[in-house]
């Protein structure tokens, strides 16, 4: 079946088998999943790729079950994977504290709809906060892409998997079912592993070649010891978001207003800028590729000539925390927002714009 | 000046630490846990053995045991089993669980490892009680039994009842191998080891699903002394969880997965 998959080639792709075919290529030896809209079709395309592949698909009894079950093949030293959307992924925060914990590397995927609760099946950015704080308990992060269409999807997913095994850390994309089942074409590029993925082999239990005993834990009772990995944890951390941080700045040189938004939302704020410049509105974009870690600094940069920013985003304000902590009230920040299935509309984006362009120091714009 | 020759008739499991001293005097843990360690070494697989420690008392089994050890959220071992083996069949896995890991928190995985007939070795240690949480009442409590959390004794019309887990494991399509042994006596310990010795074959030949439940006392919970809480055992568990063997697919079958069996 692999002769079939045209690699090298441009296809048409929905953005959550796109996904799939990453992990497959990436060299995913197990993937576990449970049902959930609107991230089925990548759970369906698993449990026919791995299996032509030889390799593990298991339709799990529960999210907890699919997280720890990666938890499993980590420990071993096997790439592994787990997909699902927001509700299932707050089941999946028990294990991926521990895995984050333990050190040990996993990719996963949200397909974001609305919440909270069992919300709806509806595109969403509102799980922001659970993606980029952890989102289980303990001090802990995860890397954490905010792709913008298919073919960052198969890219970030490629990438997520080297990350999590170069850093030993959990990492994820956060799309949205817009995102997750859209048709787009792009280009199946041949898996390239970033330089110096360390080996597992040291670490990876069952392995004869390492015949001491090795514990792999999350348990750390003797005094002073957790706090102490958790210092480790954040010094590797901190390494992350000097190594990985990742942004992209469109037309930001000469604009009286930057829209600051990633996924989704940043492929309407594109069109936007394009229309709105028509109009003579300077308009520029900031898009955070990485949500965690993320783009602090270079915005904080941007902040010091682009004195009004409007974020935009299907989340009721979480980035625009994120942007308000950048710029360090260097610059206004403004915001318009949606939810749970709620999409921001271009000519609404444009009114706002020139709301903020027109409103006076002091002053903060907001569509709700 | 004649010289004796030595022979050792007994000594420490390579698969077992000497430095492990964790658990309370009168206390099953130990015993089973250098079962499994007596085991490891008599099948030859110490280097690729991966033992899960549960959350409850035996937490602490890395301590004793001399092979690779994970530590699994509560309840989760069989998911995480589920992930070593299927990702590395090479490895062989031990799945240790109390009884609130494994038929409280857990019973959901428990149930479908054990359907889905995955290849691992269950050691399940039922002691009627939440041992490392300071004694509330577990899914295994005895009707009757007092707890922290059933000071009053289990009362069946509000709290349930005591559950059987190899009877409830009995019909599911995936399981190779259920035996209910308790550690109450040499003879019953050698009985344990050799259903232990079975759920090591089956699971190192990939038959099934294997669980070995173990009736085991927990003297500091239950409030007593090691001598009376064998007695205690002996004249109150062993009624309600009877010894035996549940399930045996035999050594030439297989177990068949699938949906409906
Ligand atoms: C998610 C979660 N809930 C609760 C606990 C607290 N806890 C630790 S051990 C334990 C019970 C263990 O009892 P059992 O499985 O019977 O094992 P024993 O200690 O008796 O050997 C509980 C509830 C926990 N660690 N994690
Ligand atoms: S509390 Fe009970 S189960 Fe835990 S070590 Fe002591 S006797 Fe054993």
């Amino acid at each position: 079946m692999s002769e079939k998959i045209p690699i090298g080639e441009k296809v048409l792709m929905k953005g959550n088998e796109a996904i799939g075919e990453a992990a497959v290529q990436a060299g995913c030896r197990a993937f576990f999943g449970y049902p959930i809209t609107p991230q089925n079709e990548l759970t369906a395309y698993m449990s026919k790729r791995m299996l032509e592949e030889g390799r593990v698909f298991i339709q799990s009894e529960s999210e907890i079950a699919a997280i720890n079950m990666c938890f499993g093949a980590a420990t071993v030293g096997e790439r592994s994977m787990t997909s699902s959307s927001s509700p299932g992924i707050s089941l999946k925060q028990e294990g991926i504290s521990y895995m984050a914990s333990a050190e040990l590397p996993v990719f996963y995927v949200n397909v974001n709809r609305g919440g909270p609760g069992l919300g709806n099946i509806s595109p969403a950015q509102s799980d922001y906060f659970q993606a980029t704080r952890g989102g289980g308990h303990g001090d802990y992060r995860v890397i954490a892409f905010g792709p913008s269409d298919v073919q960052e999807l198969y890219d970030f997913t490629m990438l997520g998997f080297d990350l999590a095994d170069k850093y030993r850390n959990p990492a994820m994309i956060l799309a949205d079912g817009i995102l997750g089942q859209m048709m787009e074409p792009l280009v199946l590029k041949p898996y390239e592993p970033i330089p110096d993925l360390p080996s597992k082999q040291p670490w990876r239990l069952g392995d004869p070649s390492t015949p001491d005993a090795l514990l792999i834990t999350s348990l750390i009772l003797n005094p002073g010891g957790m706090e102490e990995r958790n210092f480790m944890l954040q010094k590797k951390y901190e390494t992350i978001i000097e190594n990985e941080t990742r942004y992209e700045e469109v037309m930001t040189d000469d604009a009286d207003v930057v829209i600051v938004a990633y996924g989704t939302a940043s492929r309407i704020a594109r069109s936007v800028m394009e229309t709105a410049r028509e109009e003579g509105i300077k308009v520029g974009l900031f898009r955070p590729i990485t949500i965690w870690p993320y783009p602090y600094d270079p915005l904080n940069k941007l902040a010091d000539r682009v004195k009004n920013m409007l974020v935009v985003e299907m989340s009721l304000g979480q980035m625009w925390e994120d942007v308000r902590l950048a710029v360090e009230g260097k610059a206004r920040v403004h915001l318009h927002a949606r939810t749970a299935g709620g999409v921001p509309v271009q000519t609404e984006i444009i009114r706002d714009l020139k709301k903020v362009l027109a409103s006076k120091d002091g002053e903060i714009v907001r569509n709700f | 000046m004649g010289t004796t020759q030595m022979k050792q008739v007994f000594g420490m499991p390579e698969a077992m630490k000497a430095e492990g001293r964790f658990y309370c005097p009168g206390c099953g843990h130990g015993i089973v846990h250098r079962l499994v360690s007596e085991l490891v070494d008599e099948f030859g697989v110490r280097e690729r053995t991966v033992g899960i420690a549960p959350v409850g008392c035996s937490v602490f089994a890395d301590l004793y045991w001399n092979f690779d050890v994970v530590s699994a959220a509560h309840g989760r071992a069989p998911a995480v089993a589920t992930g070593i083996t299927r990702a590395n069949p090479n490895v062989v896995c031990v799945s240790y669980q109390g009884d609130g890991d494994l038929a409280a928190i857990g019973t959901a995985e428990t149930i479908h490892a054990a359907n889905r007939g995955e290849s691992f070795v269950t050691v399940f240690v039922n002691n009627a009680i939440y041992g490392m949480t300071g004694g509330q009442m577990a899914p295994t409590t005895l009707i009757g039994q007092k707890s922290t959390t059933c000071q009053l004794g289990r009362d069946p019309a509000i709290m349930g009842y005591p559950i059987r887990v190899c009877e409830l494991l009995q019909t599911l399509g995936g399981v190779a191998f259920l035996a209910r042994g308790v550690v109450d006596s040499p003879k019953n310990v050698l009985t344990v080891k050799k259903y232990l010795k079975k759920a090591f074959q089956y699971a190192i030949d990939k038959k099934g699903y294997t669980l070995v439940e173990i009736v085991s006392p927990c003297p500091t919970n239950w409030g007593m002394t090691p001598p009376e809480a064998m007695d205690w055992l002996q004249n109150n568990m062993l009624d309600y969880f009877k010894p035996g063997v549940y399930r045996d697919i035999g050594e030439e079958a297989t177990v068949e997965v699938e949906p409906g069996n």
